[in-house]
């Protein structure tokens, strides 16, 4: 709208400029309330998942998820362990069960800290070879594409097959063929996601390509690695950041799902899905074993959505003069 | 010349803001103009002078927010404008006041044909039977120069030329007989030849139905054929204004002293064509005092402080400039 | 394929260049096509394990018998004698289940049968709700209702399926006491026909509005979006110089603009029909394709998974295919 009045009273605020972008960065992610929500949710989930590897795991941990105590199965949330029953190392450490306890009589919040690690390890992980593998197909084909269109018309072929899979049920197939493992299941939903990240890494290149400063430094003689990682994928990174803090969205979710099925981390490792689908049978009977993890998933991957929808309202300059 | 009962609309000291990513852009910034009846009116400046802002307020077309109307009034026919709800302002455009846009390859929709297009802007403002309606826009169509009319009523915006697109365009601002037709730099995105075509169609068909025609444009040149009075806008105020002859003959302000002096018409064949150093400045930093006194070669100490005065020369001719007019007496 | 904008006039021209677009585009897809085909089958074969061992304390499966299947199903042959059989019995319609020995492809229908009332239903609902939505989102942008249409959104694609799944039926069973799970109320026989009918409901509305959930947030932002972009343009703001009211502005000028994209969209909604959820299809016991195929994955009954990627395969194939020609058909502009 007005040609004459947006292209004007905008400029100095352009991407090519960097001291302006960076300037206004913090300034437009302070205005965006519900991202900067979602970078504080982050950073605390962050936390937490850090904090609760340290606390459940060795050989004595301080909160035990695997500890099964029997006598005080389905204990709702917040109820004082019967201190009667129980030996003095099974005594919950917050000397309360804060989230309750599930049909094993285990501590769902000491389940809950070790579960948190496993959801934060398979986004970042998963989302960290999906990225990979697209910016370097996708900077391959982009880069290398014109002249030789052999290996662009390869990758991108390649990318359309992928694209054909029914993308929660390969990974289901797969999972449920391999042996049961975290690390099997980051590498799978990262192999299976990397499509989108490819297609526009590469369209990104193929529009560096042609900008000056990428001529100008073919012209001096710059090699072509040099090229790629000094010069264009610094520059291709905004997008594949926003993709990235998404697609770690949707791996979580993923892994929840798959856990839900039963095809997550073997147990006793806990997992919020895990929890959750144990939980499914009692429904009506012990509902915090459904809302809690459900709304640990919920809120984690809503902050993720939420910080990387902001993120990508900042990164556009052509919505960002909307803003106002 | 000066008899205020021919005004039909009228600028009063119109101020229009955007707020953007928390900074205050002052793309009008006080400015006063005056359409009279039958009257070829234009407007020039650079880009980013605000003039597209000033006639688009005119129309209510400033998005609000980020717009946001800071103050004065719109008079047409001696109503303020601004004052008007949304659906009085309706009954204005286009009825009253029509306006013709810069880029006539993204103005039409795309996905109507144009006979439906000049068809909605007749129907938009009076009931007509659809056999006169067809009637109107053909003899519409024809008016603005397109051939085979008939033909052309099915037609869809894609199929047409730039210029034939434009043709159209201005068809529809005569759709209603308007009182006053805005052109916002019509024959910018167009050939050079098309360029001369649409602005003879103007003067044509200004002269035909007595219109009263607000020309915008940043090309002093294209104005000297049309122009009855010319108002020169600089940095959202208008700088100087005067009659068509005053202006070109006897220019009292450093800015259009600048823009004349880079016609390149003007100039004596072999010698270096004149340009003004540096560029408009941002509506968002403006510099204080005078706005043009970083460009000028002029300035002195007091314009960096001190916002200069309209300068009367007589006869509607005024100027911006007390420097110029200290030294002429 | 490549789009062109261009000014000429439409002829018969256009006729060839669209026949041979249909020629080139099935020809690209069908070798795609194929290369889906292998590579679906190297990921099932190359993984470690073999159906035969599936069950391997099972008594009926005695050595002989491991062996009889392994030459029954040529699982002692070559990786690309394999996949021929295999494709051969696909294409001539004569794949049977491991499992059970029947017919894929009727299974498969079968399944298809019950999933597409959910499929049809929370199709409905999704572009039955995404539309108004995001259109009124897009008109008072900034404002409360977009606001909360943007929040409700983001939440909506942020919820796990399953958990939503439970919040809904934990509702619904306590709010207004009928039973969800499954096609019907078990033992419900023979009751008045009202009452049936209302149970079937009641058993396909959960489901469906789940199913529905992702697509409404995704399809509303989209809109809105579309919407957004359009009310931007310059011809937008000509409407309005011209008069015309604000409505007619929005819901004549600027819609059907924005509708333009939506229209291809019909086309990629076709790999839906397959899809199925797993998820909501385990949790509501719904005899499905979704549930079909998870439990071929838990028995490692090759031919089904193989035989339902690839009919997937060949919807978003076809998919993108349709889409490309309505595009052709609803936009005056493209030419090939």
């Amino acid at each position: 709208m007005m040609r004459d009045a947006a292209d004007t009273v905008t400029p100095g605020f352009q991407v090519d400029d960097p001291v302006a972008l960076q300037q206004g960065f913090g300034q437009l992610l302070k205005q965006n309330r519900l991202a900067m929500i979602g970078l504080a949710v982050f950073v605390v989930f962050f936390c937490i998942a850090l904090l609760g590897l340290g606390l459940t795991s060795g050989r004595n941990p301080t909160f035990d998820p695997s500890v099964v105590r029997l006598q005080e199965k389905l204990r709702p949330p917040l109820s004082k362990p019967n201190l009667e029953t129980l030996s003095t190392e099974d005594v919950p450490r917050l000397g309360v069960y804060l989230f309750g306890t599930d049909d094993l009589g285990r501590d769902v919040f000491a389940r809950m800290l070790q579960g948190a690690w496993v959801s934060l390890t398979v986004g970042f992980v998963a989302v960290g070879i999906s990225v990979f593998i697209g910016i370097f197909m996708g900077g391959i084909a982009g880069y290398f594409g014109q002249r030789h269109t052999f290996i662009d018309t390869l990758i991108m072929r390649f990318v359309d097959i992928m694209l054909c899979f029914p993308s929660f049920f390969l990974i289901l197939t797969v999972v449920a063929l391999l042996p049961a493992s975290m690390y099997n299941i980051m590498i799978i939903i990262g192999l299976t996601s990397w499509m989108g990240t490819t297609r526009f890494v590469r369209a990104e290149f193929l529009s560096l390509r042609e900008q000056d400063f990428v001529t100008a430094a073919r012209a001096l003689g710059v090699s072509n690695f040099r090229i790629i990682f000094r010069h264009m994928i610094p520059n291709a990174i905004a997008p594949v950041l926003v993709s990235a803090t998404i697609g770690i969205a949707s791996a979580i979710l993923t892994e929840a799902g798959l856990s839900f099925l039963g095809f997550g981390v073997p147990p006793p490792h806990a997992t919020w899905g895990g929890i959750l689908s144990d939980g499914k049978r009692f429904i009506f009977d012990a509902p915090w074993l459904t809302f809690a993890p459900g709304f640990a998933i919920l809120i984690v991957v809503l902050s993720f959505n939420l910080f990387g929808e902001g993120l990508r309202d900042i990164l556009n300059p052509k919505l960002r003069e909307r803003q106002g | 010349m000066d008899n205020g009962k021919d005004i039909l609309l009228s600028v009063q000291d119109l101020k229009v803001y955007f707020h953007l990513n928390q900074r205050l852009a002052q793309a009008v910034d006080g400015v006063s103009y005056e359409v009279r009846k039958g009257e070829t009116v234009c407007l020039v400046g650079e880009s980013g002078c605000g003039k597209t802002v000033s006639a688009l307020t005119t129309l209510g077309l400033i998005p609000q927010p980020p717009g946001e109307i800071a103050g004065g009034q719109v008079l047409f026919k001696g109503q303020n404008l601004l004052d008007l709800g949304d659906d009085e302002m309706q009954k204005i455009r286009g009825n009253h006041i029509a306006m013709v846009f810069q880029e006539p390859m993204t103005s039409l929709n795309p996905v109507f044909t144009v006979g439906d297009q000049v068809q909605e802007a007749i129907m938009v403002h009076e009931k007509v039977s659809k056999t006169e309606l067809r009637q109107r826009s053909v003899q519409l169509l024809e008016d603005v120069g397109l051939p085979a009319p008939e033909e052309r009523l099915a037609d869809y915006p894609h199929q047409l030329s730039g210029g034939q697109r434009q043709r159209v365009m201005i068809a529809m601002a005569l759709a209603c007989n308007p009182e006053v037709v805005i052109a916002d730099e019509p024959t910018t995105a167009l050939d050079v030849t098309i360029q001369a075509q649409i602005l003879n169609l103007f003067g044509e068909l200004q002269r035909e139905r007595d219109l009263s025609l607000l020309y915008i444009t940043h090309d002093l040149g294209v104005v000297a054929n049309i122009a009855d009075r010319i108002y020169i806008m600089y940095a959202g105020i208008i700088v100087e204004q005067g009659s068509a002859p005053e202006i070109f003959h006897d220019p009292r302000h450093p800015y259009t002293q600048g823009l004349l002096a880079s016609l390149p018409n003007r100039a004596k064949r072999g010698a270096r064509l004149h340009s003004i150093p540096g560029t408009v400045p941002d509506p968002a930093y403006k510099p204080g005092g005078c706005p043009f006194h970083p460009r000028c070669n002029l300035a002195i100490e007091t314009c960096q402080s001190r916002f200069p005065e309209m300068c009367d020369y007589g006869n509607g001719h005024q100027s911006r400039c007390p420097v110029l007019y200290d030294g002429n007496g | 394929m490549r789009f062109v904008h261009s000014t000429t006039r439409p002829s018969r021209k256009r006729e060839d260049t669209v026949l041979s677009f249909i020629g080139r585009s099935v020809i690209q897809k069908t070798i795609t096509l194929f290369f889906v085909s292998i590579v679906s089958f190297l990921i099932i074969h190359l993984a470690p394990g073999e159906p035969s061992q599936v069950d391997p304390l099972n008594p009926k499966f005695t050595p002989e018998m491991v062996e009889r299947f392994r030459k029954e199903f040529h699982l002692d042959e070559p990786l690309h004698i394999q996949y021929t059989y295999f494709y051969r019995d696909l294409l001539t319609g004569k794949t049977v289940s491991w499992k059970d020995n029947q017919s894929v492809l009727g299974k498969i229908w079968e399944r298809f049968l019950n999933s597409l009332p959910l499929f049809i239903v929370g199709t409905i609902i999704t572009w039955t709700l995404s539309f108004p939505v995001g259109i009124r989102s897009a008109i008072f942008r900034g404002g409360l209702y977009d606001r909360n249409a943007t929040f409700f959104s983001y939440l909506l694609i942020s919820i796990p399926g399953f958990f939503f799944a439970y919040i809904l039926i934990i509702f619904v069973v306590t709010q207004f006491h009928v039973p969800v799970i499954g096609l019907k109320t078990f033992g419900i026989g023979d009751a008045a026909w009202p009452r049936l009918f209302m149970d079937r409901v009641w058993h396909l509305l959960l489901p469906s509005i789940l199913g529905a959930t992702g697509g409404i947030a995704i399809l509303s932002r989209y809109v809105r979006s579309q919407m957004l972009e359009v009310e931007g343009q310059d011809y937008v703001r000509t409407a309005r110089a011209k008069g015309v009211p604000e409505e007619q502005v929005h819901y004549k000028h600027a819609l059907r603009n924005a509708l333009l994209p939506f229209v291809t969209m019909f086309g990629l909604i076709l790999p839906g029909l397959i899809g199925g959820s797993v998820i909501i299809e385990s949790i509501f016991s719904w005899p499905g394709m979704g549930r079909m195929a998870f439990e071929a994955i838990l028995a490692r009954d090759y031919p089904v998974i193989l035989t339902v990627n690839f009919i997937s395969a060949v919807l978003v194939l076809a998919g993108t295919f349709v889409s490309d020609l309505l595009y052709l058909v609803v936009d005056p502009r493209i030419r090939l």
